[in-house]
């Protein structure tokens, strides 16, 4: 039971940042109809920008502000001088974005150099909670709490404001909702900027735990994949349960069976797939 | 605009003077010309940092004895294998064939080891192996041109498991590790000698190489053994460090290891929860030999910053390659001869200590037992224990090691022993 509940908590960490990461990129992909390789590139400079600003002001708050704000503003530039260049020409755009992700490596190698590191916790959030031989470390429940917040204001933003309401119809049909008046180059520019922060924030909130390393860009970016299809290309609900899905059968596929973890992880990608193709929440 | 012409002019003065004057001094058509080495290692991609620490220790050698050996100079071509087997072949095809090297150094990986092996006993081309551990290149499926001047997986585990029951007086220990070869090597040596001496191991975690969250692991280490046993390397073992502090297993089960768990190549990366955790292996650059000590301060007035296995794994490979070139005169064209000439090399003075290669080309050395504590502000792993001359083979007798098979993800010691 104890054994139960620990690897519950732990499936649920991995979900937290999975949804973290995927709801930028499935945000991006439903506006764009974009296949962002460059996504985990995000989440990679995210970390890396927060351990500069933190190791000079030994600030995690600032260092996560920086990180945000720094890959939104390199995200909207990708989209606006690169990728809209080749609007609806998705294979241009995804080859584009695979090229983006080969220059952020580098560049973060040439800067940063490839030695791993890792944030320090925030002084608050350190040790773990114990209670009846349960043994949970505080800051991931801090990072689940996290992406609930997040997963809430997004939510809100979605269906309860105008630049929502301009999204969704964006999402349904670019070309009608253009024809209203709606300005679609702008709206495509920030949902990539504000999918490239989510990710930075990810890799910031991972930080303390899976650090920063060469080779992070390409680590969490086929789960955030799995979970895109699972929950449907396109919807931040789908995105919600699908992270939540992929994250405990990960967990409990890696603990129980881990001679099988690739295939408890993409076995219900195959099955959601087979019944339902367009993803559990996807309407594409 | 103007200039061009006449520093063309005088760069070409120079390279034909450079050419007179090494004719005219060495007077030998075949010492006239330098000799050329192959080096090879990930130099981008995730094994990015171990790749440049060995490059450096191998440039480091060189710099001290100006590119020279034997009476020539020493050409050097560095390639990137990019920790892929497939390209790190088509790298060595193309320094041998292309390049015409006369002899070849590095690789990281097993799996790139094991790709180069049977192309380099095509051509006849010695390679110095500073790093690759993987146990049966010396052993089961020996190769001829490769000269093994690093370690074996299993070798400073066999010296572990023995320390671990007989002096830490270890019963019961869990070990979780890297599935892939270099795991189940170390993993099977720890094991072997370890239940020889009446400890047990009372399970097995295997984590794939890409596994950057270790609490589904974690979660299943049984909490009445006496130790811990872990091998990581590079980030995985920095995650693994922070995440087992971050579970609270710490405090309750001792963590001892592999000595890449805590190699200086992430050591400087750690925290506090790296203190105390107990590891063998065949170097520490806390080593307080002279010559140690001269090759740390070396490597840290170059490279700012403290050398890990790698660096000095191929600082040593290097300095063996001029020792054979030096023995042979700088005759390098023979190449069978300098094949015989590397297996035949014996160095006592090296940072990790003496070193000489047994029967079956590995290296004879001491195995180290280290401690991480923190030293002036800085951690290191500092030597507790020297166990001097340990072989591939440890106590065994080598033919009826050889007959036991390979240590494998399943490995179940014999039962006579």
């Amino acid at each position: 039971m104890i054994y139960i509940i620990t690897q519950t908590l732990n499936g649920l960490f991995s979900a937290a940042l999975l949804f973290l990461i995927a709801s930028g990129l499935t945000l991006v992909f439903g506006v764009m109809r974009i296949v962002n390789i460059a996504h985990g590139s995000f989440y990679m400079l995210g970390v890396y920008v927060a351990y500069t600003i933190v190791a000079r002001t030994h600030s995690l708050f600032l260092g996560t502000l920086a990180a945000v704000s720094a890959v939104a503003a390199a995200g909207f530039v990708v989209e606006r001088l690169f990728l809209r260049r080749f609007a609806s020409q998705p294979l241009a755009q995804m080859m584009m974005t695979m090229g983006f992700a080969l220059l952020f490596r580098d560049a973060a190698f040439m800067i940063w150099g490839g030695d791993p590191f890792t944030l320090p916790y925030p002084s608050a959030l350190r040790g773990s909670i114990e209670a009846n031989d349960i043994v949970f470390p505080m800051y991931r429940l801090f990072v689940v709490f996290v992406a609930a917040v997040v997963g809430v204001v997004l939510w809100a933003l979605n269906e309860k404001t105008l630049i929502g309401a301009k999204l969704r119809a964006a999402v349904d049909d670019a070309e009608m909702a253009a024809g209203t008046g709606i300005n679609v180059a702008l709206l495509s520019g920030l949902v990539f900027a504000a999918g490239a922060g989510l990710a930075a924030f990810g890799g910031v909130m991972g930080g303390p735990i899976l650090g920063g390393y060469p080779g992070m860009d390409l680590d969490l970016l086929p789960l955030a994949f799995v979970v895109v299809i699972i929950g449907g290309m396109g919807s931040l609900k789908g995105a919600l349960v699908g992270s939540i899905v992929v994250g405990l059968i990960d967990n409990f596929g890696k603990a129980l069976v881990p001679e099988l973890s690739y295939f408890t992880l993409f076995a219900p990608m195959v099955i959601v797939l087979a019944i339902k193709p367009t993803g559990l929440y996807g309407r594409v | 605009m103007k200039e061009v012409p006449v520093k063309l002019s005088t760069s070409v003065v120079v390279v034909v003077f450079a050419l007179l004057a090494t004719g005219v001094v060495v007077g030998q058509s075949a010492a006239s010309v330098p000799i050329k080495v192959g080096f090879i290692a990930p130099l981008s991609g995730p094994y990015v940092q171990n790749g440049r620490d060995i490059l450096n220790g191998f440039l480091l050698y060189l710099e001290e004895i100006g590119y020279r050996a034997g009476g020539r100079q020493i050409d050097v071509v560095v390639e990137d294998d990019e920790a892929i087997p497939a390209v790190g072949l088509t790298k060595a095809r193309k320094l041998v064939e292309r390049d015409k090297v006369h002899l070849m150094a590095g690789a990281l990986l097993a799996s790139s080891g094991y790709a180069l092996a049977p192309y380099i006993d095509s051509m006849h081309i010695p390679m110095v192996f500073p790093v690759v551990s993987s146990d049966d290149l010396t052993q089961r499926r020996r190769s001829k041109w490769i000269v093994r001047t690093g370690w074996t997986s299993s070798q400073p585990n066999h010296v572990f498991g023995e320390y671990a029951a007989r002096t830490l007086k270890l019963k019961k220990v869990a070990t979780i590790g890297l599935d892939y070869a270099f795991g189940w090597e170390s993993v099977g040596g720890f094991q072997r000698t370890f239940e020889a001496e009446g400890g047990k191991i009372a399970q097995k975690i295997w984590c794939p190489l890409s596994v950057h969250d270790f609490a589904p692991y974690l979660a299943q280490i049984s909490r009445d053994v006496d130790a811990v046993y872990a091998l990581f390397l590079g980030r995985a073992a920095l995650q693994f460090m922070r995440q087992y502090q971050e579970y609270g297993l710490k405090d309750r089960v001792p963590l001892i290891g592999s000595g890449s768990t805590t190699d200086e190549h992430v050591l400087p990366s750690m925290g506090n929860e790296a203190l105390g955790v107990i590891t063998a292996l065949h170097y520490s650059a806390a080593l307080a030999t002279p010559s140690n000590k001269s090759f740390v301060a070396a490597y840290r007035a170059r490279y700012n910053k403290v050398p890990s296995y790698y660096s000095e794994s191929m600082y040593t490979g290097a300095k063996w390659f001029v020792s054979a070139i030096e023995a042979r005169g700088g005759n390098v064209e023979d190449s069978a001869a300098l094949l015989d000439a590397l297996r035949k090399v014996k160095l006592a003075d090296l940072p990790r200590g003496p070193v000489e290669l047994d029967d079956y080309g590995s290296p004879v050395e001491n195995v180290y037992i280290r401690k991480v504590e923190r030293v002036n502000g800085e951690l290191q792993n500092t030597v507790i224990e020297t166990f001097p001359k340990v072989s591939q083979f440890w106590k065994y007798n080598p033919a009826d090691y050889l007959k036991q098979p390979l240590y494998s993800r399943r490995y179940i010691p014999p039962p006579t022993e």
